[in-house]
C-alpha cells in the first residue's frame, strides 16, 4: 500500500457561539485518501462535511487531530510554511459567482497561484495560463475577460483551471456543482474526472448529491452530525449500506428508472438534524434512528469492520440483532419499520 | 376535463404585462443617467479649465491694484467690480480657483494616505489591532473637525500647507472608517478565502483581493471629502489661518471682502457663490457615484 495523499485523523472542529458555549461542528473524523484517488464526503446539511473540507486545508484552524499531507503534518505548521504547502493542496469551491474576485481578468485568476508559488517569468506563466485554460475546455483568449462574462459552468471550470495550476496532490472540491443545473453538472463532472486521470491529482469531493459522489468516487464516507457513520467502497455502501443513516440517504435518492424501483428496503427517517450544540448522548444517530436500542443512549457505537471493505458505526453489529459488519439491507426487508414507496 | 385542458392550451385573452427591465449597462451609462450628478460633473470641469487656462482667461492682472477704482460696483471693465484695493474681482476669482482646488486635493491626498491604509489593517486584522486604531479614530473625530484643524494650526502656524495638512489630518478619521467597514465585508467574500487557499499573503489579498473591491465607496468618500476641505480651506483662510497674501484662494477673497459688505457687496457674494457652487458640485458628483458603483459587477452586466 502506498503511503495516503491525505490521511486524515480524530479531526475536530470547534466553535465557540459565545456564552461559553461550544459548537462541535466536527467530532472526530478519520479517513484517508491515496494518491489519484477520490474520496466521496457526503451528508445532509449541517454534516459538517465543509467544515471538515476546509479543517483539512486548515482554512479554519483544526481544534484537535492530525492532518498530514503527504507525510507533513500541516497542523503544526507555522504561517509561512503552510502558505509553501499550500502548492500541493488547492480547493474549488461550491459558487463559482463568488469565488473568483470580480476585478481580476481570468488571465489575472489563473496565474495567480504561479505568481505566489513559483519563479516563472511573465511570458512562461501566460503560455502556461492559455495552456490550461485550453485544457479545461475554454479559449485562450477569455484570459483578458472578467468572471462576470462567463456563465456558472464557464466559472467553475475557470476555479478548477485555478486550482489546478500548480498541479497539487490534492484538490478540496466542496460542492463543486450544486450551484450548476444539471446539464452543465456532467460537463463539469466529466472534466474533473478527466483532469484526474491526467494529472493524478487525488480529489476530496464534498456533496451531498449521492449520485453525483456514486460516480465521482469509488470508496465514500457518509457523515452525520459531524461524525463519520460509515465510510468504504461506494458499490458496497451503496448496494449494502452497514449503517441505518446510510441506508436512509441512500432510499432518499429519487430512482431515474420506473421499472426498477426499489420497493422493498425504504427507510425513511422522520426529524430533523439535532443541533450540534446540543448533542444527544451515546450514538449521535439515535433520535432518528428505527432501530435505536438502550445501549444506543449511553455508549457510542465503536467502528466495525463490514463485509466487502469499510467501516461503520452502529450498535446492531454488535447488540440486537448482531449484524456481525454484515449489510443491513436483509435485515431491513424484515423488519415493520420499511415504508413502501 | 378537456375543455380545461383546452381552456389551459388557448392563447391567454390577456398576454402578460411585457416584463420592463432598465437596459443592462455600464458605471458610467448609469453615471450619465443621473442629470443632476452629470450636471454637476460638467460644472465643476469648467471650473477646473478656468483655473487651468487661469492666465489666459483673466481679463486683468490679478495682483495690479487701481486705487481710483476702489470698491467698484459691476461695470463693464470690471465684470464683478473691484476690491478694497482696486483689483479685478473677477480675475482674482479666477487665478484663486488654483490655489482652492490644488489646498483640497493636498489635504484629500494625506486624508487618504494616512486613512487608506490604516483602515485596511484595522479591517482586515480585525482584533485589538482594529480596536486600537478604532477608539484613535472615534477619539479624533468625537473633536469638531474645523476647531481641531484650527488647533493644528495655531500649534504649527497659519500657512496653507499647515492648514491643509490639519484639513487632511481631521478627515482620515472619516476615510478610515468608510474603508475599515467596507474591508469588513469583502474580507468575508469568498473569493479572499479563496485567494487564502491559493496562497496568496496577506499583503497580496489586501492589494489585490480587498483594494479593488472597495475602491467603489472609497471614492464616493474622496469625492465628498474634496467638498469639505475646499469648505475648511475657504473658512480657515477666511479667518487667515490659510493662505496669506499676497497670494489668495477664494476663502481668503471672501475674508478680505467681508468687511466692506455695506460699501461693496459683489466681491462677497462672488467669492460665496463660487464657494458654494463647487462644495455643491462634489457633494451632488459623489452622491451620483454613490448611486451607480458598487452593483455594475454583482449584477453581472
Amino acid at each position: 500500500m502506498s503511503e495516503p495523499c491525505l490521511k486524515v485523523d480524530d479531526l475536530r472542529v470547534t466553535f465557540d457561539v459565545g456564552h461559553g458555549r461550544k459548537l462541535q461542528a466536527v467530532a472526530g473524523v478519520s479517513f484517508d485518501i491515496k494518491p489519484g484517488q477520490t474520496l466521496g464526503l457526503v451528508g445532509e446539511s449541517g454534516s459538517g462535511k465543509s467544515t471538515t473540507g476546509l479543517a483539512a486545508l486548515r482554512l479554519i484552524p483544526p481544534t484537535s487531530g492530525s492532518v498530514r499531507l503527504a507525510g507533513t503534518e500541516l497542523t503544526r505548521l507555522r504561517r509561512r510554511e503552510l502558505r509553501g504547502m499550500r502548492r500541493r493542496m488547492q480547493m474549488v469551491f461550491q459558487d463559482p459567482y463568488s469565488s473568483l474576485n470580480p476585478s481580476m481578468t481570468i488571465g489575472q485568476l489563473l496565474e495567480e497561484p504561479l505568481v505566489v508559488h513559483t519563479k516563472l517569468s511573465k511570458d512562461e506563466r501566460r503560455t502556461a495560463v492559455e495552456r490550461m485554460l485550453d485544457s479545461v475546455g475554454l479559449s485562450a483568449q477569455f484570459a483578458a475577460r472578467y468572471p462576470h462574462e462567463f456563465s456558472g459552468g464557464q466559472r467553475q471550470r475557470i476555479a478548477i483551471a485555478r486550482a489546478m495550476m500548480v498541479r497539487p496532490d490534492l484538490i478540496v472540491l466542496d460542492e463543486p456543482v450544486s450551484a450548476l443545473d444539471v446539464s452543465t453538472q456532467s460537463q463539469i463532472l466529466n472534466l474533473l474526472t478527466r483532469i484526474q486521470a491526467e494529472s493524478g491529482t487525488a480529489f476530496l469531493f464534498i456533496a451531498h448529491d449521492l449520485a453525483v459522489v456514486r460516480l465521482m468516487s469509488p470508496t465514500v464516507a457518509v457523515m452525520y452530525l459531524g461524525e463519520i457513520v460509515e465510510q468504504g467502497p461506494s458499490e458496497r455502501v451503496y448496494d449494502e449500506p452497514a449503517h441505518p443513516y446510510s441506508a436512509a440517504l441512500i432510499s432518499a435518492v429519487p430512482f431515474p428508472d420506473p421499472d426498477r424501483r426499489r420497493s422493498d428496503d425504504r427507510l425513511i427517517l422522520g426529524g430533523d438534524l439535532p443541533s450540534p450544540l446540543n448533542p444527544p448522548s451515546g450514538c449521535r444517530f439515535r433520535t432518528r434512528c428505527p432501530f435505536a436500542m438502550d445501549i444506543c443512549a449511553t455508549e457510542a457505537p465503536p467502528p466495525v469492520p463490514i463485509e466487502g471493505g469499510g467501516i461503520a458505526s452502529c450498535h446492531l453489529h454488535a447488540h440486537g440483532p448482531k449484524l456481525g459488519g454484515r449489510s443491513l439491507r436483509p435485515f431491513l426487508a424484515d423488519h415493520g419499520a420499511i415504508g413502501h414507496s | 376535463m378537456s375543455n380545461a385542458i383546452a381552456a389551459a392550451l388557448a392563447p391567454p385573452t390577456n398576454p402578460p404585462e411585457a416584463v420592463t427591465l432598465p437596459p443592462p449597462s455600464g458605471f458610467f451609462r448609469r453615471f450619465a443617467r443621473n442629470r443632476v450628478a452629470l450636471v454637476s460633473l460638467i460644472v465643476l470641469l469648467l471650473i477646473v479649465l478656468t483655473a487651468i487656462f487661469a492666465p489666459v482667461l483673466a481679463p486683468h492682472d490679478p495682483a495690479k491694484s487701481s486705487l481710483r477704482n476702489i470698491l467698484k460696483p459691476p461695470s463693464a471693465m470690471y465684470l464683478l467690480g473691484s476690491d478694497d484695493l482696486g483689483r479685478d474681482v473677477l480675475s482674482r476669482l479666477i487665478f484663486a480657483s488654483r490655489l482652492s482646488l490644488v489646498a483640497s486635493v493636498q489635504a484629500l491626498v494625506i486624508a487618504v494616505g494616512i486613512g487608506l491604509p490604516l483602515g485596511l489593517i484595522s479591517g482586515y486584522i480585525g482584533g485589538w489591532v482594529d480596536t486600537v486604531i478604532m477608539r484613535f479614530n472615534d477619539a479624533l473625530m468625537s473633536f469638531p473637525a474645523l476647531i481641531l484643524a484650527v488647533v493644528i494650526v495655531g500649534l504649527l502656524g497659519p500657512s496653507l500647507t499647515n492648514a491643509m495638512t490639519a484639513i487632511g489630518l481631521v478627515y482620515a478619521p472619516r476615510i478610515m472608517r468608510v474603508v475599515r467597514g467596507s474591508t469588513l465585508s469583502v474580507r468575508e467574500e469568498v473569493y479572499v478565502q479563496a485567494a487564502r487557499a491559493t496562497g496568496c499573503s496577506d499583503a497580496r489579498i489586501i492589494a489585490r483581493h480587498v483594494l479593488p473591491n472597495i475602491t467603489g465607496p472609497l471614492v464616493v468618500q474622496a469625492t465628498v471629502l474634496m467638498g469639505h476641505a475646499l469648505l475648511a480651506e475657504a473658512g480657515l483662510s477666511f479667518l487667515g489661518l490659510g493662505v496669506q497674501p499676497p497670494e489668495t484662494s477664494w476663502g481668503a477673497m471672501l475674508g478680505t471682502a467681508f468687511p466692506y459688505l455695506a460699501q461693496s457687496p459683489t466681491p462677497t457674494i462672488a467669492a460665496g457663490c463660487i464657494i458654494s457652487v463647487t462644495v455643491l458640485c462634489f457633494n451632488l458628483i459623489g452622491d451620483g457615484l454613490r448611486d451607480s458603483v458598487g452593483r455594475a459587477r454583482r449584477a453581472g452586466d
